[in-house]
């Protein structure tokens, strides 16, 4: 059976309009290949609204929040021993658009374990949980807008959106920066991954701004004898002007 | 000025409830924000529910969606006080996240108090930041009150909503301290979402 190869993305504006207006680098909201889209996306255009209501400012979380282990994946649910799988280490700074570093800002992630098998009671996929590992995880980014996670590194896993369709591996993150048009849901991918040209979700981001969902290999920050570690940025919306505090 | 590439927008996915919302879902990891945005017991006087649900293009009601709310407190401030854990150590925090997968008809129901307008030009208002599987970007809505018709006359952005679509944004009032706002993805009654 040949597989099922998702038809390239149309541009993200029409044809014929000004090529230097910068593509967005979001998804549409309309994916088809991504089947759940269709009866779940809006089909009215959103609606413009003043830059007062962008700017408004997000709940901001305090230490409290944070558990001793909430940002190491691979000691905060552990019953009987150590999670099975490649220990990898998720690294990297959330920023604004304007290379602002954003400090305290809540990052959440969660994922599927070592099997590709999520710990979600909905999920069907045949592969082994590990009670060793919940898969998810969160933190404050410090005063640098720097974040580090200990993790394991997620397998693949299918999905029934067509025939044969697996997830590349990923891990799913969520920001809220401080304006509340900073409020980012996201997935990281690995470097090098196969299924990237069959996935319909990673194929939905306009081709140019893919690559910025892969994170990097950094050899500077893996840690000898422990674990190789990726370096993720995630760059929110600047501002585009000085709101009035 | 530098300008650095945005980082695209994914989709929530089927199974965030065990890292996001893990606590309403009964796994074993505590959660930051839940369907309670005051202190009950120290707003017991003042108590409003705001009950809901999401329905798709068919008009099935949605399962696996996450609803956060953010708002300002009675008098129209919003609260700049960090978050703390365990809960309810701030009597009003105004943030609340739901998803809607434990009850049987997919409801989320939030307790919280009635807002106080933030401006003259305002009337008093919940934002609604909803992420669904099948929705690739953030989706921002408001929730008004339809008891507020006064109000409501005056705010500039309900205002700029075509009056045929207005009505998605208002949450009626179905019996005393009870709001009811649905949120539609498609059809007739298509719920307005703002470009941000």
């Amino acid at each position: 059976m040949e597989p099922n190869i998702v038809e390239p993305d149309k541009p993200a504006t029409a044809s014929g309009l000004d090529q230097s207006v910068p593509l967005s680098n979001h998804p549409l909201h309309l994916s088809p290949a991504y089947k759940s889209t269709i009866l779940r996306s809006p089909t009215r255009p959103l609606m413009l609204v003043p830059d007062q209501m962008k700017n408004l400012r997000m709940p901001v979380f305090g230490d409290s929040c944070m558990g001793p282990l909430d940002n190491d994946l691979t000691k905060n649910a552990r019953k009987n021993g150590e999670p099975i799988g490649e220990r990898i280490k998720v690294a990297g700074r959330v920023l604004d658009a304007s290379g602002r570093p954003l400090p305290n800002v809540l990052v959440e992630i969660w994922q599927a374990n070592a099997a590709g098998r999520y710990i979600h009671k909905a999920e069907i996929h045949d592969a082994p949980l590990d009670p060793n590992f919940l898969g998810a995880g969160r933190l404050l980014t410090d005063t640098e807008g720097r974040y580090s996670f200990y993790t394991i590194k997620p397998g693949a896993y299918p999905w029934g959106n067509h025939y044969n369709a697996w997830r590349p591996n990923h891990i799913h993150f969520s920001v809220i920066g401080p304006h509340l048009d900073q409020r980012l849901i996201t997935q990281m991918y690995f470097p090098g991954d196969p299924l990237f040209a069959y996935d319909p979700i990673f194929q939905s981001v306009p081709k140019h701004a893919r690559e910025l969902l892969i994170a990097r290999f950094s050899m500077n920050w893996t840690e000898p004898e422990f674990a190789l570690a990726y370096e993720f940025n995630i760059v929110l919306n600047g501002r585009n002007q000085t709101p009035f505090e | 000025m530098t300008t650095l590439p945005i980082t695209p927008s994914q989709t929530v996915g089927p199974f965030f409830a065990y890292g996001l919302t893990a606590h309403q879902y009964g796994y074993d990891f505590n959660s930051l924000a839940e369907g309670e945005l005051v202190d009950p017991i120290a707003h017991s006087a003042e108590l409003i529910y705001v009950s809901g649900q999401i329905f798709d293009g068919n008009g099935q009601p949605v399962s696996d969606a996450m609803i956060e709310c953010w708002q300002a407190d009675t008098q129209g401030q919003y609260s700049t006080k960090p978050i703390a854990y365990p809960p309810h150590q701030a009597s009003f925090t105004g943030f609340g996240r739901l998803g809607t997968g434990t009850t049987r008809t997919n409801q989320f129901t939030f307790t919280t108090v009635k807002p106080g307008s933030t401006a003259t030009d305002s009337a008093p208002h919940i934002n609604v930041i909803l992420f669904l599987r099948g929705s690739l970007r953030t989706l921002y809505t408001r929730l008004y009150f339809s008891d507020e018709p006064k109000a409501n006359n005056q705010d500039a952005l309900l205002h700029s909503v075509d009056a045929e679509r207005r009505h998605t944004l208002i949450a009626k009032k179905s019996r005393e301290g009870h709001y009811q706002f649905d949120i539609h993805l498609q059809g007739s009654d298509e719920t307005v979402f703002f470009d941000l």
